[in-house]
């Protein structure tokens, strides 16, 4: 690279060794981050710290209208404020204005169109945000307003706009197993819908790209998959990869947020336009127009069982509004066809999944991806069938649990652990909050010092849930990963030095990667350098996949610098290979004697290896029947939620969420736990008060003034009981940990809800007005 | 216009501010000191946490011009030398970090509370924690961070 | 834009009389939201944080409490929750408390938001505002009067919130609010409720469910007239719902993204009827 490193002003600089080296930890032992001093003294630089001498702010101008026609943009007063130094449209876009994650499908500019509300039509470069703001006002817009699709319900009639000329439809999963025409003594049903959930990763979109001197540019950005975001700029730029270099800046989380691009091709025009650095960063109420949000979902359920509730059907309606462009909708669509139905045998089953385009805002992955949405439709039924056959909720389910051997809808055999009877077991037996007080602190009570309830119209409910979750990219999606893995001696010092493009987004993956190649090589100081796209791609840090995938790329590079070590090493000391080991700086014997110093085998030299690591081929399904094996591993998890509702006035005081989780193998345990509770709480925000509210293709909550994420207050206690059933077919026998909780916590919530409240409630979130009906 | 306020002992100057930037603007942009984050600017996630004249605000919410002459200390000045503040380190060593997009705002805000209340019952750390948003937690390990950081301060 | 800083009152006034285009801001709390989200770009701003008259609090001989506009709800909690607990209860519920130590009463009624916390407390205890102007001097409005509209109040543009007047409370007092989050969340629905057991008197509050914060009239009357103030009996059941359903009837609220009309109404009832209770309760106990 040629251009200058970007840096926080102040001496901030990031030395990924300076905590690495006081913490340690191997894999399975509670190894601590190490990014965590420089997180808690305010010295990690996320995305929006970037700074750059020079540099200029961009501003996008963004589409009032979620639906309409450009006649004609008109930038020339933009370009007379004193300070601006770029205005680009449409027009100005070099490659092909087009871009997506699956389908090129999302103009980078809008040229004869905007979709929906908020996207971006022009884009502002200025010495300060405010001038570039002001510019941005004073670009004229010349919009024929079109009608707009917002229902999605409606997005198939043979009369509703079209929102691409393709048609509405993005995929229709079908899905036919077993008996095409089944009875059942015992049938329940019912229709659910689940409103739009956001990310809302609390660090804002942001990147700064730096114009360099051979042509190309250098872009510092929070994301998810650098390989993927590159590949969509250079189309868009119109440059070979080896112009666009991208570095991982810090990332505020992303939760699926940011596997869409957001500023990355803005800020990129803009540096190259303007010749000088360009930082972007979105406010609060453009991030919300910014990212990609949860689908929400219509759906329609019906079980068969016998009379003691063994199911014996389950037919499902669902529809995905996926906004109006393509995103992960496809997927997403996946997911809630392949594992609708939750954890559970089914003799016969008929999915129909779509995902449609409409004019509401674009939506795409969100942790839990496509299963949540199904979870709070297959657990409202089976506490349906519990009480129509009249079993408890958990031994419903525990029936009914998939088991080791089974087959799940789509054919595949589950060939790892299927604990589902002991999740629930063993969740069900974890000690219960005590009763309400008899004077209840009022911050204990629903509405909390709001001083609505001193008692009066509370009453505790409690609601399990169990779901599954798929890991890592299926249906046939080459999912891999590359580690770059270095050794050598410094100052008399075993160093390993980790080097992949796998984002670091808060889970602890650079954590992680530095417990396996301690593990594998005997050291203490390992190293893991910033991702950027100088080594291969690691895959998108989504699908709850990176421990498994770039945790197998790292044990696989790590593994193949110690064989030739190794090699080395049993030359040097007159010894076979086989029996040797390394163990810190020292090559060792069968019995731990030492044999040699490293430093006596390698001397100056490094030994470096690069590996791809892929896991077991996945398929596509069939396309008539949905039949395949289209994923490589499942997790699952269970939940109980104890709730007290004031039912007089809606207000529900969550008391305890606790889980049982199995994840194969904890590499971290204690960042394993924090990833439960951190995912069982966004699943309660969803089921309790998490909504993007969209009327008519706006949003009308566009801020966290009125989209509320769980406080400190909302959160309950949470006691998680962690598994560990290795799975053979993955490295340590990992399980994906990040998704699970968020799937089956929101569907323990609201099931909690009902059992308080008696209401069935089939909408989430559950408001006020549900709980009370009125 | 000028702005002159006192940052983590320092005597700070920035020109040129435009009177509508926010304190937290100054800090970050003019300032080099970007640990006070920008994660919703009305008030509503407690990210930017600073002291201002002793007390924790929004940075957000103070007009750069607000704070002449007023003494600010930011996430930045509560380490002393290379030395962790016990509530940062409790953090650290707690697991309360995870993207970390919080932590600079929880890190003043529980500081506060454990300099007013230093053994605080979870019903107060709650209340006192509650103006600060956490995405990835569930918040769980920040209350062990809190506990930790008061069981280790009333050691001392 | 420019930034007024004033370091006196009669500063303040003089800058306000000279320059009715800049936008007043106190603890920057609604102010600097407008300004970060670009719905707001004054001409200027005139901080009154720099006048140490609105500071400060006193109370009157007849034990009317004078809280300058500038003191902030974390004060309030701190200072004046003995004399004035409703609008202490109230504070508690503002923002977080990041927000209580900047935000203040007299900036809250200078935003006149409907749904601002302390407009309740102060309607149900009979406040008056005390504004001032450097050409006519002071002048008092009741609390009631103030609120114009949906964020309008009665200010002149050369007048500025000297402070609000509040009675010191001469019986229990109730603040409830309904939101749909346990923290730092604003108000679906509120309710205020006073009760002067001196004058056998009853003051109510309304919040987030007209287009101005109001009072239940009707209801303060009939609750008055129903109880038992020499033998304080508990409260019937009955009462307590009837005046709920006065205290809703006086509402006139709308649906919007944090919650419907009806709701509104419905919240209004059960907290009006449940602040009746526990306020009636505690004049009980204290006799």
């Amino acid at each position: 690279m040629t251009t200058t490193e970007p840096t926080t002003t102040e001496p901030t600089t990031t030395e990924p060794t300076r905590t690495g080296a006081r913490t340690g930890g191997r894999i399975g032992e509670d190894a601590q981050r190490p990014d965590g001093t420089l997180k808690v003294t305010g010295e990690f630089a996320y995305s929006s710290d970037l700074w750059h001498d020079d540099m200029v702010w961009g501003v996008t101008l963004r589409s009032p209208h979620p639906s309409a026609r450009i006649r004609r943009v008109d930038v020339s007063e933009a370009l007379t404020v004193p300070g601006v130094s770029a205005v680009l449209t449409a027009d100005d876009v070099p490659g092909e204005n087009a871009y997506g994650l699956e389908h090129a499908d999302q103009p980078v500019l809008a040229g004869e169109f905007v979709r929906y509300e908020g996207e971006p039509v022009a884009l502002v470069a200025a010495d300060h945000p405010e001038t570039a703001r002001r510019a941005a006002a004073r670009i004229r817009v010349d919009y024929e307003v079109l009608p707009a699709l917002t229902d999605p319900r409606r997005a198939l009639d043979d009369d509703a706009p079209q929102v691409h000329p393709g048609g509405n439809l993005v995929r229709h999963l079908r899905l036919r197993r077993g008996d095409p025409a089944p009875t059942a003594p015992v049938v329940v049903s019912l229709d659910f819908e689940v409103g739009m959930q956001d990310q809302a990763f609390l660090g804002p979109e942001s990147g700064l790209a730096v114009p360099a001197e051979d042509g190309g540019v250098d872009l510092y950005v929070a994301t998810q998959w650098l390989h993927v975001d590159q590949r969509q700029i250079c189309l868009a730029l119109g440059m070979p990869p080896d112009k666009v270099r991208l570095t991982l800046a810090g990332v505020g989380g992303a939760f699926g947020g940011r596997e869409d691009l957001s500023v990355h091709v803005h800020a990129c025009l803009l540096a190259l336009r303007t010749g000088r650095p360009v930082k972007m960063s979105y406010g609060r109420e453009e991030s919300f127009y910014g990212h990609v949000h949860r689908h929400p979902a219509w759906m329609t359920y019906e079980f068969g069982a016998e009379p003691d509730g063994t199911l014996v059907y389950g037919k499902v309606h669902t529809l995905l509004d996926g906004g109006a462009y393509a995103s992960s909708t496809a997927a997403v669509v996946g997911n809630a066809g392949t594992l609708g139905l939750g954890p559970y045998r089914f003799p016969s089953v008929s999915v129909d999944a779509y995902g449609v385009f409409t004019n509401n805002p674009p939506c795409g992955a969100m942790r839990g991806f496509g299963c949540v949405q199904a979870a709070y439709a297959h657990e409202a039924l089976m506490d349906e069938l519990a009480a129509a056959v009249g079993v408890d909720p958990v031994e419903i389910r525990r029936r009914n649990g998939v088991q080791e051997g089974d087959r799940n809808i789509t054919g595949q055999v589950i060939d790892s652990a299927a604990p589902v009877a002991e999740l629930l077991e063993r969740v069900a037996a974890l000690p219960l909050p005590p009763p309400p007080a008899e004077r209840p602190d009022l911050r204990d009570l629903p509405g909390a010092v709001g001083n609505t309830t001193h008692g009066e119209g509370v009453r505790r409910g409690v609601g399990y849930s169990v779901t599954y979750k798929n890991v890592g990219f299926s249906e046939g999606f080459d999912d891999y990963s590359t580690a770059r893995v270095r050794l050598q001696v410094t100052g008399g010092e075993a160093v390993a030095t980790v080097h992949t493009a796998a984002a670091e987004v808060g889970q602890g993956l650079v954590t992680v990667q530095q417990q396996i190649a301690r593990t594998e090589l005997g050291v203490q100081q390992v190293v893991v350098v910033p991702a950027d796209t100088t080594v291969g791609s690691a895959g998108s840090t989504s699908a709850s996949r990176q421990t498994h995938v770039t945790g197998g790329a790292v044990k696989a590079a790590c593994e193949a610098v110690r064989t030739a070590v190794l090699q080395r090493a049993a030359v040097a000391v007159g010894r076979p290979v086989a029996g040797l080991a390394l163990d810190g700086d020292k090559v060792v014997g069968p019995g731990g004697e030492v044999l040699a110093g490293l430093a006596d085998v390698l001397g100056e030299d490094a030994v470096e290896e690069t590996v791809e690591w892929r896991h077991r081929p996945t398929h596509a399904i069939d396309p008539e029947t949905g039949q395949g094996d289209a994923h490589v591993q499942f997790a699952f998890s269970a939940h109980r939620a104890v709730v007290d509702v004031d039912t007089e006035l809606g207000l529900v005081k969550v008391v305890a969420l606790d889980t049982a989780q199995d994840v194969g193998k904890a590499i971290n345990p204690d960042a394993v736990v924090g990833q439960i509770h951190g995912g069982s709480a966004q699943g309660m925000g969803l089921a309790l008060m998490e909504e993007v509210v969209v009327t008519d293709g706006h949003v009308r909550n566009p801020s966290f003034t009125d989209y509320l994420l769980p406080t400190i207050l909302d959160v309950p206690p949470m006691q998680v009981e962690v598994l560990e059933y290795a799975d053979p077919h993955a490295p340590y026998g990992v399980r994906g940990v990040g998704e699970p909780p968020t799937i089956s916590s929101g569907p323990a919530v609201a099931a909690a809800v009902r059992a308080a409240c008696g209401r069935p409630l089939r909408r989430v979130p559950i408001r006020p007005e549900h709980v009370t009906g009125i | 216009m000028r702005v002159t306020t006192t940052v983590n002992g320092t005597e700070r100057t920035a020109d040129d501010v435009w009177p509508g930037e926010s304190l937290l603007y100054l800090l970050r942009e003019r300032l080099g000191l970007p640990g006070a984050k920008n994660a919703c600017e009305q008030g509503e996630c407690g990210s930017c946490t600073v002291y201002l004249d002793g007390e924790p605000v929004c940075a957000c919410l103070v007009a750069a011009g607000q704070a002449t002459g007023r003494e600010v200390t930011t996430v930045e000045g509560l380490a002393d030398g290379t030395a962790l503040h016990p509530v940062q380190e409790a953090f650290v060593d707690a697991g309360a970090v995870q993207c970390g997009f919080c932590t600079p705002g929880l890190v003043v805000a529980a500081h506060d509370l454990l300099a007013r209340v230093p053994e605080p019952s979870d019903p107060e750390i709650r209340e006192a924690l509650a103006g600060n948003l956490c995405r990835c937690t569930g918040y769980e390990k920040i209350l062990d961070a809190v506990r930790l950081a008061a069981r280790r301060q009333a050691a001392q | 834009m420019d930034f007024l800083q004033p370091s006196s009152w009669d500063d303040a006034l003089a800058a306000r009389a000279e320059r009715h285009d800049a936008l007043p801001i106190a603890g920057g709390t609604d102010v600097m939201v407008e300004l970060n989200f670009d719905r707001r770009r004054p001409a200027a701003l005139l901080d009154l944080t720099r006048v140490p008259e609105l500071s400060e609090w006193s109370v009157a001989p007849d034990g009317t409490v004078r809280l300058g506009a500038g003191v902030s709800y974390g004060r309030v909690i701190a200072e004046l929750g003995d004399r004035l607990p409703g609008l202490a209860m109230a504070a508690r519920t503002v923002g977080s408390p990041q927000i209580r130590v900047r935000g203040t009463v007299g900036g809250n009624l200078g935003s006149a938001s409907p749904a601002g916390d302390a407009h309740p407390p102060l309607l149900a205890a009979r406040a008056e505002v005390e504004v001032a102007s450097a050409a006519r001097g002071t002048r008092r409005v009741p609390v009631a009067e103030f609120f114009t509209g949906v964020k309008r109040n009665a200010l002149a543009p050369d007048e500025l919130i000297a402070a609000v007047h509040v009675p010191t409370a001469a019986g229990p007092q109730q603040f409830c609010k309904v939101g749909t989050r346990n923290a730092m969340v604003i108000s679906v629905s509120a309710f205020a409720l006073a009760l002067h057991p001196d004058r056998r008197a009853v003051g109510t509050g309304i919040g987030s469910a007209a287009p101005t914060p109001r009072r239940a009239p009707d209801a303060e009357e009939f609750l008055a007239g129903e109880l038992d103030w020499d033998r304080r009996p508990a409260l019937p059941e009955g009462l307590a719902r009837a005046f709920g359903e006065r205290v809703a009837a006086a509402a006139s609220p709308i649906d919007d993204v944090r919650g419907t009309a009806a709701y509104r109404r419905h919240s209004l009832a059960v907290l009006a009827r449940r602040a009746a209770t526990w306020a009636w309760d505690d004049l009980r106990r204290a006799a």
